[in-house]
């Protein structure tokens, strides 16, 4: 017990336990499964923004093609669900049988032979992984070799999400267009889309986050972590100690990139489709304010940052369409002027002061963090235990 | 097919190209100016466009409906117009935002991109989510057809003559006004710069302002071959960004030749392949060569 | 003359821009153990010579060689690794990181991706810092963000990060600029200890200060070499003092 209370203390991983309680506890207790379905939607943006933290906050290397790694994975992930979903008995009213619909509403007859490795669920797995990494790995090499980096890495970026997401659309007969892939229905025979799957589901993408978390807590206290912050600050003094700085970078950006592809995959598994339009300039932008907002060097700060943005939109975007937008604008221009360390730059300067100050006889960070823990606990037992079950009724019967 | 045939449709293919080219030429000398001489990423240029582009529309429903007699000769009024109000967002964006963010190209890049999502969302509720066209004057239709199967329309010439006016404008600005000394100078060594008296902070302000401006006259230009929309700048800001980086971002030469290279080969593989794949080709090809070779076509070497 | 006992042996270096030739032809060759100071005017190419040496800038012309290997074609972080340490003329030093963390990210171990996720801090880093630490009488600010360091302190931690590895080359490009006098002295004492079993270069200004730490001295100007010698050898050449007292 003491063990586990000394490393939440010095690692500084208080925060940590009260995301992991608030995700794994109050967030499945307090919600329906509707609702939850959605937090787990924002939560695999979570990824790509805590990748974010890993490359732009501590590689000081802004990216702004995210989407495309995010994209690949999801979509990696949807074209095995999508051979899963087109048997040929399902697919009989087709001219070919067998292949997904898209291909048969193009006039295509046969399955594409790089859609082949897909029909197997570890190749797709890998795949899922592997083939953001690779793009992301010849992408950076090749930039941070020549020293390329700031805005111009930026830009390159950029220009790769458009470049994805025009060949999404274009090639209709393979990808399914501006559409996406839709009507995904099973898993190995599992079918994703009734409520208990989505619990698991939830559950195994949190599982997922708080772990990405824990792998990038780990690589920043870590010499690399050192490094990256070195980096950041003094390159060329980096490079002149022997070190070969476009690796680090490089590594950065790969692992940023694997995080986003786990995101998509595990978007596509929650919300049953992938389309171009997590893909493009836009989301792959709108990802970056959700690290900027959490703060860009807080791993935790990031995913509340996702959260707050994601439920803010949600909320806008029904309630007052024409305000939302321009919210956005307000908190692009107002994070970056007046706080760009976020909300977690915020909490460092504004609250944890004064929370040290209440208890000035406190030793350390514990009992700011185990108050913190009551409370979200505190709030639950307003609801009773069953409000999962009851949360879950009322949404099929919805 | 004949290889008179082929000839002709290249031609005019090209022909078709130097519209796109006039529109990249004039997004990209407003990006180059303010990001080669005050290395600030302007997210927001595409909206400055779309700017221009409503000014045109307004300045053709007010003509319509005051005096429809003027309909013929309102448009170069209006063009001037599209740079002046361009011109004064440019100056209070400048004033408002970028200035304080100077030395922070990363962040600069997101607040204006912030900007740009709010200009949008201010079209959207000014004008209305539909895209809008404005009457052109008759003289700007048609097309001069100089030999059979040859048709060259005449508002990619008008726009050309523009872009090559403004283009022409820009570089006597740059290397012969007072203006021009300023900033150049500023760009070589800010701190100097003032210390020899140059009001650095509102040469900045100009800069940008007058870079807006640019993209402003693009709008108008864009008006002749394509509807506008609250979005229509943002579908040619990464473009104008490309047409910078891949001419190499100190030299205003360089985004000459890169925007007639990237516009060409977008209008001729566009024949060829469809639309989206020929984007595709254009775009990996720029990004091929940047990776190839980053510093761009015209890149200057500087001992450090 | 390809093989040499030379530590550093530079032939017919050139470099030029945009047809300005900041270093012309420039022959030079430095000793083992030997401490070379290299004086000249401003615009001489001294920086330049350094950022050829270490690769920050690409020869045009000429060769490089350190310990008989040729440099000029090594990427930077590989230069540093064959053995050549170079301190910037301000100093360049991680602000925001202790005195230790500066010093520990500097040890040679771990330079590769992998290798500085693997990474421990045992007693093998810890003694070595000990002893930089020691060294550069930063001894009781280990714990301090270098940041707070005065200017004097900074130079001395960045000369300390280079002693980390253990360069047999050393080159410093005017470390005692800015530094008081009595900071002046240690810089001096420093620098007469840490070039007993290794080359050391340093570009200075501060004849005072030549005098006391130099063995042999070079005069650059206009990218090539004037003169080259004893301190009292330079001092009395009349093409030197033509050049520093005018023309």
């Amino acid at each position: 017990m003491n063990a586990i209370k000394n490393w939440v203390t010095r690692g500084g991983y208080a925060s940590f336990v009260i995301l992991a309680l608030i995700l794994l506890v109050a967030f499945p207790l307090l919600m329906d499964i509707f609702r939850l379905n959605l937090v787990g939607k924002y939560l695999t943006y979570g990824f790509v923004a805590i990748g974010l933290v890993m490359l732009w906050g501590y590689g000081g290397v802004l990216s702004l093609g995210q989407g495309v790694f995010f994209g690949l994975g999801g979509y990696a992930m949807a074209m095995f669900l999508k051979l899963e979903a087109s048997d040929p008995e399902s697919t009989a009213i087709q001219s070919t049988p067998g292949i997904p619909d898209f291909m048969d509403w193009n006039q295509l007859t046969e399955l594409p032979m790089w859609w082949l490795p897909f029909k197997s669920l570890p190749l797709t797995l890998i795949a899922v992984i592997a083939v953001p990494t690779l793009l992301a790995f010849i992408i950076s090499y090749a930039m941070f070799k020549r020293r390329v980096g700031g805005v111009y890495f930026a830009i390159i970026t950029q220009a790769v999400a458009l470049i994805l997401t025009v060949l999404i659309i274009g090639q209709q007969g393979f990808t399914g267009g501006v559409n996406g892939m839709t009507d995904l229905k099973t898993l190995m025979g599992w079918d994703i889309r009734d409520d208990s799957s989505k619990y698991i589901l939830y559950f195994v993408n949190v599982g997922l986050l708080l772990d990405a978390i824990l792998l990038c807590r780990w690589i920043q206290l870590s010499k690399l972590g050192t490094l990256l912050l070195a980096m950041r600050d003094k390159e060329d003094r980096v490079r002149f100690s022997g070190y070969d700085v476009s690796m680090f970078k490089v590594f950065a950006f790969c692992l940023a990139a694997a995080l986003s592809a786990v995101g998509g995959a595990m978007f596509t598994l929650q919300v049953g489709f992938m389309s171009p339009s997590f893909v493009g300039i836009v989301p792959s932008i709108e990802m970056v304010i959700f690290a900027a907002i959490g703060g860009r060097m807080s791993l935790v700060g990031a995913v509340y940052g996702t959260l707050l943005v994601n439920f803010g939109k949600t909320y806008f975007s029904e309630s007052f369409p024409d305000l939302w937008l321009f919210l956005m604008s307000a908190l692009f221009i107002g994070v970056v002027m007046g706080f760009p360390n976020g909300l977690a730059g915020l909490y460092e300067s504004h609250i944890k002061p004064r929370l040290m100050r209440r208890k000035p006889d406190a030793p350390e960070a514990a009992p700011a963090a185990s108050t913190e823990l009551h409370s979200s606990v505190a709030t639950s037992p307003t609801a009773p235990a069953d409000i999962g079950l009851s949360g879950k009724v009322s949404s099929q019967s919805a | 097919m004949t290889f008179d045939e082929i000839y002709n449709i290249t031609l005019m293919q090209g022909f078709a190209g130097l519209s796109l080219f006039a529109v990249l030429l004039l997004m990209g000398l407003g990006l180059a100016i303010i990001f080669g001489q005050m290395g600030v990423i302007n997210m927001a240029h595409g909206e400055f466009m779309t700017i221009g582009a409503y000014t045109i529309f307004l300045f053709s429903s007010l003509t319509e409906s005051l005096a429809p007699g003027l309909i013929q000769v309102y448009f170069p009024v209006a063009i001037v117009c599209a740079f002046l109000i361009a011109f004064t967002f440019g100056w209070l964006a400048e004033w408002a935002l970028i200035r304080h963010l100077y030395r922070r190209p990363l962040d600069t890049l997101l607040a204006t991109w912030g900007l740009s999502l709010g200009m949008q969302q201010l079209f959207r509720s000014t004008f209305g989510p539909k895209e809008v066209s404005p009457t052109l004057p008759d003289w700007l239709m048609g097309s001069w057809a100089p030999t059979e199967g040859l048709d060259i329309p005449i508002n990619g010439m008008f726009v050309l003559g523009l872009t090559i006016f403004v283009t022409g404008c820009v570089l006597l600005a740059l290397y012969k006004s007072r203006w021009g000394l300023r900033v150049r100078a500023t760009v070589a060594n800010r701190t100097m710069a003032n210390a020899t008296g140059i009001n650095t902070t509102r040469t900045d302000r100009l800069t940008f302002a007058i870079g807006c401006g640019v993209a402003g006259v693009a709008g108008a230009a864009f008006t002749t071959i394509g509807s506008t929309g609250p979005t229509s700048g943002s579908l040619y800001i990464v473009d104008a960004f490309l047409v910078v980086t891949f001419g190499g971002a100190a030299s205003l030469w360089g985004t000459v030749v890169s925007a007639f290279g990237i516009a060409q080969t977008q209008s001729i593989s566009e024949f060829f392949l469809s639309g989206s794949n020929a984007k595709v080709l254009t775009l990996l090809m720029i990004v091929t060569i940047l990776m190839l070779r980053p510093q761009g076509l015209f890149a200057a070497k500087v001992r450090r | 003359m390809s093989n040499t006992d030379f530590v550093l042996a530079v032939e017919d270096l050139t470099v030029s821009f945009d047809g300005f030739k900041a270093i012309d032809n420039l022959n030079l060759y430095v000793d083992r153990g030997e401490l070379r100071v290299v004086i000249g005017p401003n615009g001489a190419g001294k920086t330049t010579l350094l950022d050829l040496i270490c690769g920050k800038t690409r020869a045009s012309a000429g060769s490089i060689k350190f310990k008989n290997e040729e440099m000029t074609k090594l990427p930077e972080h590989m230069i540093v690794r064959a053995g050549i340490g170079r301190k910037f003329q301000t100093p360049s030093i991680y602000e925001n990181l202790s005195v230790f963390k500066n010093l520990e990210v500097s040890f040679p171990r771990g330079r590769g991706v992998f290798g500085a996720l693997a990474f421990k801090c045992d007693d093998e880093v810890r003694n070595k810092v000990m002893e930089v630490a020691e060294m550069i009488g930063l001894s009781d600010r280990l714990e301090l963000e270098s940041g707070l360091l005065s200017h004097g302190q900074k130079q001395w931690l960045e000369i300390g990060m280079l002693l980390m590895q253990d360069p047999e080359l050393l080159m410093l490009d005017e470390p005692i600029a800015g530094m008081s006098a009595r900071e002046r002295e240690l810089t001096a004492d420093l620098l007469l200890r840490i070039c007993k079993n290794r080359s050391v270069i340093v570009i200075e200004h501060d004849m005072a200060f030549v005098s006391r730490i130099a063995h042999k001295v070079t005069v650059m100007h206009q990218g090539k070499i004037l003169a080259e010698g004893s301190m009292e050898k330079v001092q009395a050449d009349p093409k030197v003092i033509d050049v520093y007292l005018g023309h």
